[in-house]
């Protein structure tokens, strides 16, 4: 909460004295909207490190979940998915409530937004548990996926657009982030989707981008598996 | 003598560990310095939109960050590990640590060494350096003196702040998102010119928990820009005064947190 005051008020300061009051193109209160619900997405799509994978790899319990009956790529993300319901009901709306309390904030106008964030919410949920499956997976090669993890946290919290807009960047920079990376799927869209910085043709196609990103990652996250599995040699006993 | 060799063989002990694994090392050394690079990087990018930030423009701002990046990391390098007190809490192992015949907090300094931390500091000290460079100050004993003394003064007071957010855990185990809100949360508060904020939520963190005198007073002396908020430009200097006070709380909450301890179990 309070790094939401934070970055609120550090945002509304550059609107303030930004030529023509639209950082980037957004209204302070877009901005507003931008800030809260990204506040409160962060737990939902799970921005900060998650070693739960890379752990059992390490450990070796990863072998009773190849025991299972259900691919190992399925029965995380189902587990991830719940995970991500109850943050939205739990942790998604106390930072809203508050940014809209303190701050001019933008509520969605059209009536296809709402829809179109709760799509957008749940792509960006496989997108980072796509993400985040891949970087543990590297524990089946590395033994110890800690560098890998770190370097996600860090690129994922400043390319996602957890500490600005990625819009703030040069036009062609923001393009290939979103064209060449998975990364502003995960925060960065369902927040413009929110704040409807775009007309409503953008903000679909930013959802398809993302359904792209989701797609091709989860199919990845299984070939890696099935690679994983043939060389995997579960230490002791 | 004999316990300044025990402190010492404890810092070697954890040097050896890190080295061992070299590859590993650079690794968590280079992505560590990223953190604090992108939080330049925010600052670079926000002036892109616009000239100045609540009154500043960027090499001003630039030493704001730059005074809060080289002494957090410096605090953040030797203190920071403090916030595993609540991991040793919950596990029992501070009675490992105070069964010794040490002092118990710079023995858990030592009992993680974050080596690859360095880089940070480094890289803080690179900025101040080039925002000194950007603006023109015109130099005076007293504001040499002070540009030593700022950094310095910051990671005393972000020290004592990651102190007493640690000791928390002896009261309350599941103490670190309030801990964070205070360490991390204030060193991003501070990196940007206080007149950005709203007046409650300023009043709070910049003269309540004193943030205020870490970089941004001592900046404006070093600028000697009066300040809009109006204080008078000898606050600046104050700033030593404050980390002093602030060092002063922590180790009375310190005190008082290990004589709250009451180890696990029953």
């Amino acid at each position: 909460m309070v790094f939401g005051y934070m970055r609120c008020y550090v945002l509304l300061a550059v609107a303030a004295s930004a030529p023509g009051g639209q950082p980037a193109g957004y209204r302070p209160d877009q901005l507003v909207t931008y800030v809260w619900f990204g506040q409160g997405l962060l737990s939902v799509v799970m921005l900060w490190g998650w070693a739960e994978l890379a752990e059992r790899i390490r450990t070796g319990d990863v072998a009773a979940d190849l025991l299972r009956p259900v691919a190992p790529v399925t029965a995380y993300l189902a587990t991830d998915l719940g995970r991500a319901g109850h943050g939205l009901l739990t942790r998604f709306i106390p930072p809203v409530v508050v940014g809209a309390l303190c701050f001019p904030m933008r509520l969605p106008e059209r009536w296809q937004t709402v829809p179109l964030f709760l799509v957008s919410v749940l792509l960006a949920v496989i997108v980072s548990f796509g993400c985040r499956y891949l970087v543990n997976a590297t524990a089946y090669w590395l033994q110890d996926a800690r560098g890998p993890i770190m370097l996600w946290v860090l690129g994922a919290g400043v390319l996602g657009g957890l500490y600005f807009p990625l819009r703030l960047l040069p036009h062609w920079l923001a393009v290939t982030l979103w064209v060449g990376t998975p990364l502003p799927s995960i925060l960065q869209t369902p927040l413009d989707v929110a704040a409807e910085r775009d007309g409503p043709a953008m903000q679909a196609g930013l959802i398809v981008l993302q359904a792209g990103w989701a797609t091709a990652l989860l199919a990845l996250a299984a070939l890696v598996q099935r690679r994983a599995e043939r060389r995997l040699v579960v230490q002791g006993g | 003598m004999g316990e300044l060799r025990a402190y010492a063989a404890l810092a070697a002990a954890q040097a050896r560990s890190v080295f061992s694994y070299r590859t590993s090392f650079l690794f968590e050394l280079l992505s560590n310095v990223g953190a604090t690079v992108f939080d330049v990087l925010t600052v670079l990018v926000l002036f892109r939109a616009t000239d100045e930030i609540g009154g500043f423009v960027l090499p001003e701002a630039l030493l704001m960050t730059g005074i809060m990046s080289a002494g957090f990391s410096l605090a953040d390098l030797l203190v920071g590990n403090v916030d595993q007190l609540k991991t040793y809490v919950r596990a029992g192992t501070l009675d490992a640590v105070l069964v010794r015949p040490l002092a118990a907090l710079p023995q858990l300094l030592l009992m993680d060494l974050p080596l690859r931390k360095l880089l940070r500091v480094v890289f803080g000290c690179g900025v101040l350096t080039v925002a000194v460079g950007m603006n023109e100050i015109h130099w005076t004993p007293a504001r040499v003196a002070l540009l030593a003394l700022a950094p310095l003064a910051c990671a005393v007071f972000m020290g004592a702040i990651f102190v007493i957010s640690a000791t928390l855990a002896f009261w309350w185990v599941d103490s670190g998102q309030l801990g964070s809100a205070f360490t991390y949360g204030g060193r991003d508060f501070a990196s940007y010119p206080i007149t950005v904020y709203g007046p409650i939520f300023r009043a709070l963190f910049a003269y309540v928990v004193g943030l205020a005198f870490i970089a941004y007073q001592p900046a404006l002396a070093l600028l000697g820009h009066p300040d809009p908020l109006g204080l008078p430009a000898w606050a600046g200097f104050a700033s030593p005064l404050v980390a002093l006070a602030a060092a002063g709380a922590a180790t009375v909450v310190w005190r008082a947190g290990i004589r709250h301890y009451r180890s696990t179990g029953s």
